[in-house]
């Protein structure tokens, strides 16, 4: 165990902890932007999902280390999400069928 | 375990078969804390993942307006009203508790005691400081505004349900990593990883890597934020 864990060890120049430091503190400022500039619409999404993924890349590669461990780990970490995704897409339909359903009742069930 | 050295095993695509279609451990040269915090850590990544999945379905399904978040967490400073004014300070703030956490394991890992400790504890003065403005968000909705989980002034009347869940749960995992910050500071102050001090709940000896598995914890904690900031702040 003793031996294995001297091997493990790694560490990287403070510089990269400093540099994903600033580009989080960057790219948090620009989502804030987005806000305050107060675009709207497919800009504001797709402008928020960029910097919401770009910061959340940072984090987990960087800080987590994920981009230096085994590819053993990592994927067991990462396919797992692709349920999320399919979650999210049948909740989208559900929800416009709800949508349609409620808008359908109030208007016409009236 | 000696026989691992890790630079001698394929790396990448064949490294994943071969770690998987190995004897014994998949996960080499990973401690096995480390892959229960992984796997712990992707147990709550499906919980927050509901929250947020149905804050959207609500949220896409309503008739009614949306309460605006951006003008709901607004604040007024010397007559002008900023939006979302601090949630950006409390953004900017874990942020940089996230950055003295990965400072602070590194300094683990390099058996630097003291500079170990005092990121450490900077990181856990950084939550504290998260938990103190959410705490002050809180009572302004509840008090000043009259939000509720059954309704709100603003418009749709689950807008407070969502918000208490999510930020709440949240805030709950920030209080609980500050809690075990401040002991773990504490334990590194005192050398537990350099003296092989046993733990008081576990008696069992530990080592610098529980910094690194603390550390797993805190950053996920920022990461859940990156995603409420972008979903129930921004969108």
């Amino acid at each position: 165990m003793e031996t294995d864990k001297k091997q493990e060890v790694h560490t990287h120049k403070i510089g990269v902890y400093l540099w994903i430091w600033g580009l989080l503190f960057v790219f948090s400022f620009f989502s804030y932007m987005v806000d305050y500039i107060n675009y709207q619409g497919l800009l504001r999404w797709s402008l928020i999902i960029f910097f919401m993924l770009v910061k959340a890349g940072l984090i987990m590669a960087i800080f987590m280390h994920l981009y230096w461990e085994r590819w053993a780990i990592v994927n067991v970490l990462l396919w797992p999400m692709t349920a999320i995704g399919v979650f999210v897409a049948i909740m989208v339909s559900e929800s416009q069928y709800t949508f349609f359903t409620r808008m359908f009742y109030f208007v016409v069930g009236s | 375990m000696s026989q691992f050295d890790l630079s001698k095993l394929p790396q990448g695509r064949k490294g994943f078969m071969h770690d998987w279609g190995s004897d014994q451990r998949a996960f080499k040269g990973v401690p096995w804390g480390k892959a229960m915090m992984w796997i712990f850590l992707l147990s709550d990544t499906f919980i927050f993942s509901c929250f947020l999945i149905s804050l959207m379905t609500a949220r896409a399904s309503t008739t009614v307006e949306w309460p605006y978040p951006s003008e709901v967490f607004g604040l007024t400073v010397f007559g002008t009203s900023v939006p979302l004014l601090l949630i950006a300070i409390m953004t900017f703030v874990l942020i940089t508790s996230s950055g003295t956490m990965a400072i602070a394991v590194k300094y683990g890992y390099e058996k630097n005691r003291k500079l170990c400790g005092w990121f450490l504890l900077a990181t856990a003065i950084g939550g504290l400081t998260f938990v103190g403005m959410q705490a002050f968000e809180w009572s302004k909705l509840i008090f000043h505004d009259g939000v509720r989980p059954w309704g709100n002034p603003f418009g749709a009347e689950q807008f407070g349900a969502f918000f208490f869940m999510i930020t709440g749960f949240h805030g709950t995992h920030v209080s609980i990593g500050v809690i075990f910050l401040f002991i773990f500071s504490r334990k590194v102050f005192r050398g537990d990883f350099d003296t092989g001090r046993r733990g008081y709940f576990t008696s069992m000896k530990s080592d610098y890597e529980a910094i690194e598995i603390l550390g797993l914890y805190w950053h996920f904690v920022d990461l859940v934020w990156v995603f409420i900031f972008a979903f129930f702040y921004l969108w």
